[in-house]
C-alpha cells in the first residue's frame, strides 16, 4: 500500500522544458520567484501569469495536475489575503468594532494571494519538467563554484541521490516490516493519536537498524568502486546549454524588463 | 607476465577485534593461495570459515595481520596503491539492493568510471559495452527498483566491469536470488570469464556452483581444507561432511552406492555423467 507514494513530482515527458539544462531551469525559476516580488503594478501580473502558463503548454502538463498542486495552498493564500485585508491602512470601506477593510487592503491581499499561487505554479513546473536526479544534479554543478569556501556541493548531491535511491528500497522494507508486526499481532490502526504513534516504536526500530546496515553494506561496495569524494571526478552526463535554454532566458529577461517598465512607466492604481 | 598469478596470498593471518567481549578473534590462520590469471576458482565454506574475510583481502579492504596479498605484484598495504587495487580487482557483494548508488540503471555502471576520473566520452563507451555484457542494455534507463533481484545484480556487476578489472571477486552473489536469477547471475559470471578473460573467484556455500569453477578452494576454521578441480575435491565426500558442507546430490548418490559395494567412478559430477555410469552399470 505504500508502494503508491509517487516521489517528488515529477511528470515524464519530452518537451522542450523537459530537455532543458537543469541548471537553467534552476536560475530561471529564482529569476522568476524574484520577478513576482518586483511586480507592484497589477498590469504587470498578466505578464508574471503568461510565462508560467505557456511554459505548461509547451511542457504539456494537464492543468488539472497544475490546479492540484494549487489545492494545499488554499488556506496559507486565504491566510495571507485575510491577514492583509484587515491590517493595512488606508481609505476605509467598511468597519465594525476594530475590523476595518481598506481598499489598499484589499487591493494587497489581492495582490499577495496572487503572488503566492503564481510562485507555486512556477516552482511546481520545476519538478514537473526535471528529474529528481537531474535535479541533483544541477544543484550540484551550480554550487560547485562555493566548493572554493569548502562549501560541500559534491557531498550534498551525493547524499540527496543516495536518499532518492534509498527511499523506494526503505518504503518496501516499511512495507514488510509493518505486515510482519501485524502477523504477530501489533495492532496499528486503533486507538488514539498517543497509541497509535506507540505502536510505530516496533515498526521503526527495525527499520532504523536495517538501514544502519545497509548504509554500512553501501558505503563498503562505494570503497571497492574507487569512491573517494568528490575530488578528480569526472561525470558520464555533460550538462550543455542549448539553444532552447538561451531563448527560456531571453524571454524570461524579456518578462523581467516588461515588469519593471510597467513599475516605472504605468501610474500606480493606488 | 601471463605465469604470474593475479592474486597471491602468503601465510595471511587475520585478527577481528570482538569490541562486545575485548578478544581477538582468529578469522584467518596462515592461508597461503595463488589465484591464476583467466581461471574461474570458487571458495566454498559454511559461515564463519573466513571465506569472506579472505575475499576482503584480495582488494585491500582488510590488510592482512601477518602475512602478505599482492594483486599483480602490488602489496596490498601500500597505501598509495590502493586504488589501483582496487580498479584491478572488483568486488559484488550479496545484497544487490545494497551496492547500487545512483537512481538510474546507467548512471550506477558509470559511478566506478566517474570516481576513477575516466574522461566522458569513454565512460559512455565503457557503460554501454558493459551493459551488453551482462545483457541489461535494454533496461539502461530504468530505476533500480524496478529491476528483479538477479537483474540488479548484474547491474552491479556491469558496474565493476566498467572499471576494467582483471579480477572480479564476487561474495555471495547469489544467496538472495530466486532460482532464475541465480541461474541468470551464474551464467553472465561463467561468460565474463570466457569471453573477456576475467579472473573470477566466486565466494559461495552452493555446492551447485561451485561444482562449474575450474578450481574450488574450500575454508574451514580460517584454513583451506581442500583444493583442487571439483572432482578432485567432491571425492572428499566424508571430509565435506565433517566440515558442515554438502556436495552435490550426484556425488553424494554415487558415494553412497559405491559404500553399499557398487563399481562406480569417484568423481562424477553432473547428473548426465551420474546416467551413463549407472546405465553401463547396468548393462554389465
Amino acid at each position: 500500500m505504500l508502494k503508491d507514494i509517487t516521489l517528488g513530482q515529477y511528470f515524464p515527458g519530452n518537451s522542450a522544458i523537459h530537455r532543458m539544462d537543469p541548471r537553467m531551469k534552476i536560475i530561471l525559476t529564482l529569476v522568476y520567484i524574484a520577478m513576482l516580488f518586483a511586480v507592484s503594478n497589477p498590469l504587470g501580473l498578466p505578464v508574471a501569469f503568461a510565462v508560467p502558463l505557456a511554459a505548461f503548454l509547451i511542457a504539456r502538463i494537464p492543468l488539472g495536475m497544475a490546479l492540484k498542486t494549487l489545492k494545499p495552498m488554499i488556506p496559507i493564500v486565504l491566510f495571507t489575503a485575510v491577514l492583509n485585508m484587515f491590517f493595512v491602512d488606508g481609505v476605509v470601506l467598511w468597519q465594525w468594532s476594530f475590523f476595518r477593510i481598506t481598499v489598499d487592503g484589499l487591493y494587497f491581499a489581492g495582490m499577495m494571494a496572487t503572488r503566492i499561487l503564481l510562485l507555486v505554479l512556477g516552482t511546481a513546473l520545476l519538478t514537473y519538467t526535471t528529474s529528481p536526479i537531474s535535479l541533483t544534479d544541477g544543484i550540484e554543478r551550480l554550487l560547485s563554484p562555493l566548493k572554493r569556501i569548502h562549501f560541500p556541493a559534491h557531498e550534498l548531491a551525493m547524499m540527496m541521490t543516495i536518499a532518492l535511491r534509498f527511499i523506494p528500497t526503505l518504503i518496501e522494507e516499511t512495507d514488510k516490516i509493518m505486515s510482519a508486526q501485524k502477523a504477530r499481532g501489533a495492532d496499528l490502526e486503533s486507538g488514539g493519536l498517543i497509541e497509535r504513534a506507540k505502536a510505530l516504536i516496533p515498526i521503526l526500530i527495525p527499520l532504523f537498524v536495517s538501514a544502519f546496515r545497509r548504509a554500512e553494506e553501501l558505503a563498503l561496495a562505494m570503497e571497492c568502486r574507487c569512491y573517494r569524494g568528490g575530488e578528480g571526478r569526472t561525470r558520464m552526463k555533460q550538462l550543455h546549454l542549448g539553444p532552447v535554454d538561451w531563448i527560456s532566458a531571453a524571454v524570461m529577461a524579456a518578462g523581467l524588463a516588461a515588469i519593471l517598465l510597467i513599475n516605472l512607466f504605468v501610474p500606480s492604481v493606488i | 607476465m601471463s605465469t604470474q598469478p593475479i592474486i597471491t596470498a602468503r601465510d595471511v593471518t587475520f585478527y577481528y577485534f570482538e569490541e562486545a567481549d575485548n578478544r581477538q578473534l582468529l578469522a584467518l590462520k596462515g592461508v597461503s593461495l595463488e589465484i591464476e590469471r583467466g581461471s574461474f576458482v570458487a571458495v566454498l565454506g559454511h559461515n564463519g570459515s573466513g571465506k569472506s574475510t579472505l575475499a576482503k583481502h584480495f582488494n585491500a579492504i582488510l590488510l592482512p595481520t601477518e602475512g602478505t596479498v599482492e594483486v599483480e605484484g602490488i602489496d596490498t598495504r601500500e597505501e598509495e596503491r590502493i586504488y589501483d587495487i582496487r580498479q584491478r580487482v572488483g568486488m559484488v557483494f550479496q545484497n544487490p539492493d545494497n551496492q547500487l548508488v545512483a537512481t538510474i540503471v546507467e548512471e550506477d555502471v558509470a559511478f566506478a568510471c566517474e570516481n576513477l576520473g575516466v574522461p566522458p566520452d569513454e565512460i559512455r563507451r565503457r557503460v554501454d559495452e558493459a551493459l551488453k555484457a551482462v545483457g541489461m542494455y535494454e533496461l539502461r534507463d530504468r530505476s533500480p527498483h524496478q529491476l528483479s533481484g538477479g537483474q540488479k545484480q548484474r547491474v552491479a556487476i556491469a558496474g565493476i566491469i566498467a572499471m576494467m578489472p582483471d579480477c572480479i571477486v564476487l561474495d555471495e552473489p547469489t544467496a538472495m536470488l530466486d532460482p532464475r536469477g541465480r541461474e541468470e547471475v551464474m551464467r553472465t559470471i561463467r561468460q565474463l570469464q570466457e569471453e573477456f578473460g576475467i579472473t573470477i573467484v566466486l565466494i559461495t556455500h552452493y555446492m551447485d556452483e561451485a561444482a562449474r569453477a575450474d578450481r574450488v578452494v574450500v575454508m574451514d576454521d580460517g584454513r583451506i581444507a581442500l583444493d583442487g578441480t571439483p572432482k578432485e575435491v567432491f571425492r572428499h565426500v566424508g571430509l565435506l561432511k565433517r566440515i558442515g558442507l554438502d556436495v552435490p546430490q550426484t556425488t553424494d548418490l554415487v558415494h553412497q552406492l559405491v559404500a553399499a559395494g557398487l563399481e562406480l567412478p569417484d568423481d562424477i559430477l553432473s547428473e548426465q555423467e551420474c546416467i551413463d555410469a549407472l546405465l553401463s552399470l547396468m548393462e554389465e
